[in-house]
């Protein structure tokens, strides 16, 4: 297996301009990623979930360049990616692409499908003329189930399902390696949800991409991932493989999370877990463990020194704790 | 205790008439609860605005609901507006969107006593400390001079719930009460609207589109799709014993997170388009044991316990 | 026969299947609400005969616009009125000249200085409001306090004093109108901007590699275009507003040259001997005008904004 891409230490900070006193005066800092690292073997899913506010976006859209990293590396086929120079950025694009949230608009409403999913060949493939460019954008469309016949209508025309399919084939016109998803399906209904994953897992096995699944939504994630991250206030709580973060979760938080999914069957127990307490301020995060403020299993060492990620076997943890018993 | 009978909603829109609703007919007991499920464009949400007459104005709407042997349909706004949130009260997805924001917890909540019961002074206070106490609000009594901004989004919907309370309501209607909200949290604001009908007795229509969230708290389920009853039994029922192919597709389309399978069954297809409803069945195109007599004749739905509206046998589905 | 067989093949069937649906774009379907709505039909038909009239009315003119006629001198209110035989279809004015060439002369300049200083002052505001939206931080604090003072400068006296400094010529006019209006739109396409470029349909275009310009002009500029003409249909007539205000003042455009609003002026000071034609021509050019001007804006933002929908 060759490691595709790899996320050393990233973190994002974010300057809120309105909590300026004086124009003059320091702007406070958001810390929305907290020293992040993972890596991904070329053809496999990482799946990143976490409750909102706890970074996950920010995290793949930092990887994708949108949002400047304040520190860390990435590195994509064994190159660090130079997030300053245009001509790193344009590489990392040809490489990778990113699907979106909202399907509908994440397409511009003024062009036709075909307008929008020609867009990134012009763009990447300048050399491209234009009858290959529509055998390109028709085999694209036919790939991802949309008719060719509805090449030339808008956007408001198709359902948030077709949206999203649109949208990937926008992605694939780039033929990426990585497909960044940023919580692809949590806008659609449950039977187009499982439309648009089985069309993800069919591309990535036809063409061996890799994909960073981001997404809420732990049923979805688990199905698509071979290995899962956690996130908790912008740090990493937990990673592990898809089997055995569900199965044996060894973080407190990832722990609450899983009990707290509903089972679509009407003898299990309603049981969660209940964490209690808030969220701390993104902008005044505590000095010892993230999850402390709201952790059943906290004691005195959570307070003062925040855990680092360590391997326990092949799973990474961020916890003081040796073991996680009942 | 709420009865819809044969309801029906249409919207007059430039392009013809969209049919959001078509014959739905369902009762609620005292203290029962029931869940409608259905995903977008069923016309779930369109069903609890008009228990309410909150429809949008371009609306038409034929068939009866009563509540209390009265047609609220035909109801003046006035007599309305005193049923509204005294005796039924509606918990919206989005707690802001039912806060005002320039309003402390405290005012917006007295306001619906000094409303609805005419209560002021002491008396609202203490009703008002009992409801927020009854949501789980911790130290409530200090917050109670706060704004809706200052809460957490979780917080903010026990609020809402607490103003849905106030007035001791017959009927709760909850409108996709925990869909903006984390898993977590959205275990916890289930937990606790069990624990309240419980309490209170009051009835609950839960309006979802997650199966998952129905599962272990509601006693009846009803299965809605293109504005048409599709199934209507039991929970359990639902779950054990699917019988439309509709509500099979759908429980096989949520990825379970005990098992791991190797791809996720689909319903293939788009949801039908309002604003030309099919002739026949609404699930006919995209079903998997659809038949020529499923396209041009639409299905009754049973009488009895485990309602259905299905051309097919049980036994011949797939 | 044989054509219904070949209409029956599949591969027939196939191809008409394969045919392509068109649907109509924004600005298509914008254009049939637009032409639904009579009132800016009339409208848009006035608006083209005035330009018509500013355009080639002089060729019909028997006087030019600053001729005397000295027969006249002196009787003005007695045979200066309205009259064919003598030319002076407007009459003239206080003067002896003829009003009719001195409406067509007005008419130019009114809506030369109108149209001109309109969309000039809409484009600079919507492009100075678009960078400030899209890069937003000091950029848009710099461009946001141009904004305020622009807005703290009384009009008038900037506008007497530029004159003083520059002659009233038609240029020195519409410059000076571009200056004190150059806000015109600013804040609305700032904050439109704004809104668009958290969208996730320019991410996605970013995740294309393209750069900020093409970003702004092919997927921000046609998202909010119909701002852009919307507020341009409101600037038009508040320049030609403007414009009459100032000449009405008496420092605007500069003698023998006029325009509506010089030419009501001088009407409504000799309204009291009886004159009435010299402010009612002008005056009746002017509303219209207006009355044109706005009932197209309310076409437009009727077929062309979302939320009309």
């Amino acid at each position: 297996m060759t490691e595709m891409i790899s996320v050393h230490d990233l973190s994002v900070e974010f300057q809120l301009l309105q909590s300026k006193k004086w124009p003059w005066s320091d702007a406070a800092v958001l810390k929305a990623v907290n020293g992040v690292s993972f890596s991904v073997d070329a053809g496999k899913t990482l799946g990143v979930v976490g409750e909102s506010g706890c970074g996950k976006s920010t995290l793949v859209r930092a990887i994708a360049g949108l949002v400047k990293p304040s520190a860390g590396t990435v590195t994509l086929e064994g190159k660090p990616v130079n997030y300053s120079s245009r001509a790193d950025l344009q590489a990392l694009r040809r490489r990778v692409q990113m699907i979106f949230q909202d399907p509908v608009a994440s397409l511009n409403p003024r062009m036709t499908i075909r307008e929008i999913v020609a867009e990134p060949l012009t763009m990447f493939f300048p050399e491209m003329d234009a009858e290959a460019r529509t055998t390109r954008v028709h085999a694209l469309l036919d790939r991802v189930g949309i008719p060719r016949r509805n090449a030339n209508r808008y956007p408001h025309e198709f359902s948030g399902g077709q949206c999203q399919r649109i949208g990937i084939a926008r992605a694939l016109a780039a033929e990426p390696k990585v497909l960044l998803c940023d919580e692809p399906v949590s806008a659609l209904d449950v039977s187009i949800q499982a439309q648009v994953v089985n069309l993800l897992q069919d591309l990535q096995r036809d063409m061996g991409l890799t994909l960073i699944f981001v997404a809420h939504d732990l049923g979805v994630v688990r199905h698509i991932s071979d290995e899962i991250l956690v996130m908790y206030l912008g740090g990493m709580m937990e990673k592990a493989s898809a089997d055995d973060l569900v199965n044996d979760p060894q973080h407190p938080y990832t722990r609450a999370l899983l009990s707290a999914v509903p089972v679509p069957d009407p003898d299990a127990k309603l049981n969660p877990e209940v964490l209690d307490g808030d969220l701390p301020s993104p902008l005044n995060l505590p000095t010892g463990c993230l999850f402390q403020s709201r952790c059943p299993k906290r004691f005195d060492r959570c307070t003062e020194q925040r855990p680092q990620p360590r391997f326990v076997g092949e799973r990474q943890k961020a916890c003081h704790l040796e073991a996680l018993t009942v | 205790m709420l009865s819809v009978q044969d309801l029906s909603i249409r919207f007059r829109t430039p392009d013809g008439y969209v049919h959001a609703v078509n014959d739905v007919s369902f009762d609620i007991a005292a203290g029962q609860k029931l869940a409608i499920v259905g995903e977008s464009g069923s016309g779930k949400s369109q069903i609890a605005l008009s228990i309410l007459g909150l429809l949008a104005k371009n609306a038409e709407t034929r068939g009866r609901i009563l509540f209390e042997n009265q047609n609220l349909l035909d109801m003046p706004t006035s007599r309305i507006n005193k049923v509204r949130s005294k005796e039924i009260s509606i918990i919206f997805q989005d707690p802001m969107s039912s806060l005002n924001p320039y309003m402390t917890v405290e005012r917006q909540l007295n306001e619906v006593l000094e409303l609805h019961e005419g209560l002021r002074g002491r008396a609202a206070r203490a009703r008002v400390l009992e409801a927020l106490d009854a949501v789980q609000i911790p130290d409530a009594k200090n917050r109670l001079k706060s704004y809706p901004h200052e809460f957490s989004g979780g917080m903010r919907q026990r609020i809402v719930i607490a103003m849905a309370l106030l007035c001791r309501p017959k009927l709760i209607l909850a409108d996709e009460p925990t869909t903006a909200l984390d898993v977590t949290v959205q275990a916890q604001i289930m937990r606790l609207l069990d624990d309240i009908q419980k309490e209170y007795g009051s009835s609950i229509m839960l309006i979802t589109h997650d199966l998952g969230v129905v599962a272990g708290f509601c006693e009846e389920t009803l299965v809605l799709y293109g504005g048409r009853v599709m199934e209507r039994a039991e929970t359990r029922a639902i779950f054990n014993a699917p019988s439309h192919p509709y509500t099979r597709g759908l429980l096989r389309a949520v990825p379970n997170i005990h098992a791991q399978d190797a791809r996720l069954q689909s319903i293939p297809g788009q949801p039908p388009n309002q604003l030309h409803p099919p002739e026949g069945c609404p699930f006919a195109d995209r079903c998997s044991d659809s038949r020529d007599p499923c396209f041009n004749n639409l299905p009754p739905l049973d009488a009895g316990r485990h309602q259905r509206a299905c051309l097919r046998p049980v036994e011949e589905l797939s | 026969m044989r054509t219904r067989k070949i209409m029956n093949s599949p591969a027939y069937a196939e191809a008409a299947a394969e045919e392509m649906i068109n649907s109509r774009s924004f600005w298509v379907d914008a254009r049939m609400r637009f032409f639904k709505n009579k009132m800016a039909v009339v409208s848009l038909t006035m608006l083209f005969l005035l330009a018509l009239f500013a355009a080639f009315g002089q060729v019909f003119a028997q006087w030019s616009y600053e001729e005397i006629d000295w027969s006249l001198l002196g009787k003005i209110k007695e045979q200066g009125g309205p009259n064919w035989e003598n030319g002076h279809y407007f009459g003239v004015d206080e003067l002896g000249r003829d009003l009719y060439a001195r409406v067509v002369q007005g008419s130019r300049v009114s809506l030369l200085v109108g149209f001109l200083a309109g969309i000039l002052a809409v484009c600079i505001g919507s492009t100075m409001g678009a960078i400030a939206g899209y890069y937003g931080g000091r950029t848009d604090q710099i461009i946001m306090g141009a904004f305020n003072i622009t807005l703290s400068i009384p009009y008038i006296i900037f506008f007497v004093v530029w004159q003083a400094f520059f002659g009233r010529s038609l240029e020195q006019m519409i410059l000076v109108m571009v200056i004190i209006n150059w806000t015109a739109g600013l804040l609305i396409v700032r904050g439109q901007v704004q809104t668009l470029k958290n969208k996730e349909f320019i991410d996605a275009a970013r995740m294309l590699g393209m750069s900020d310009a093409k970003i702004i002009f092919k997927h921000i500029l046609p998202n909010m275009l119909w701002v852009i003409v919307i507020y341009m249909s409101i600037s038009i007539p508040e320049m030609i507003m403007y414009e009459s205000l100032v000449s009405f003042l008496g420092v605007g455009i500069q003698e023998p040259n006029t325009s509506w609003g010089a030419l009501i002026s001088e009407g409504a000071k000799t309204m009291t001997f009886g004159t009435l034609w010299q402010l009612g021509y002008p005056a009746a050019f002017f509303v219209i005008a207006q009355v044109s001007l706005y009932y197209i804006g309310d076409g437009l933002r009727d077929a062309l904004d979302p939320k009309e929908r």
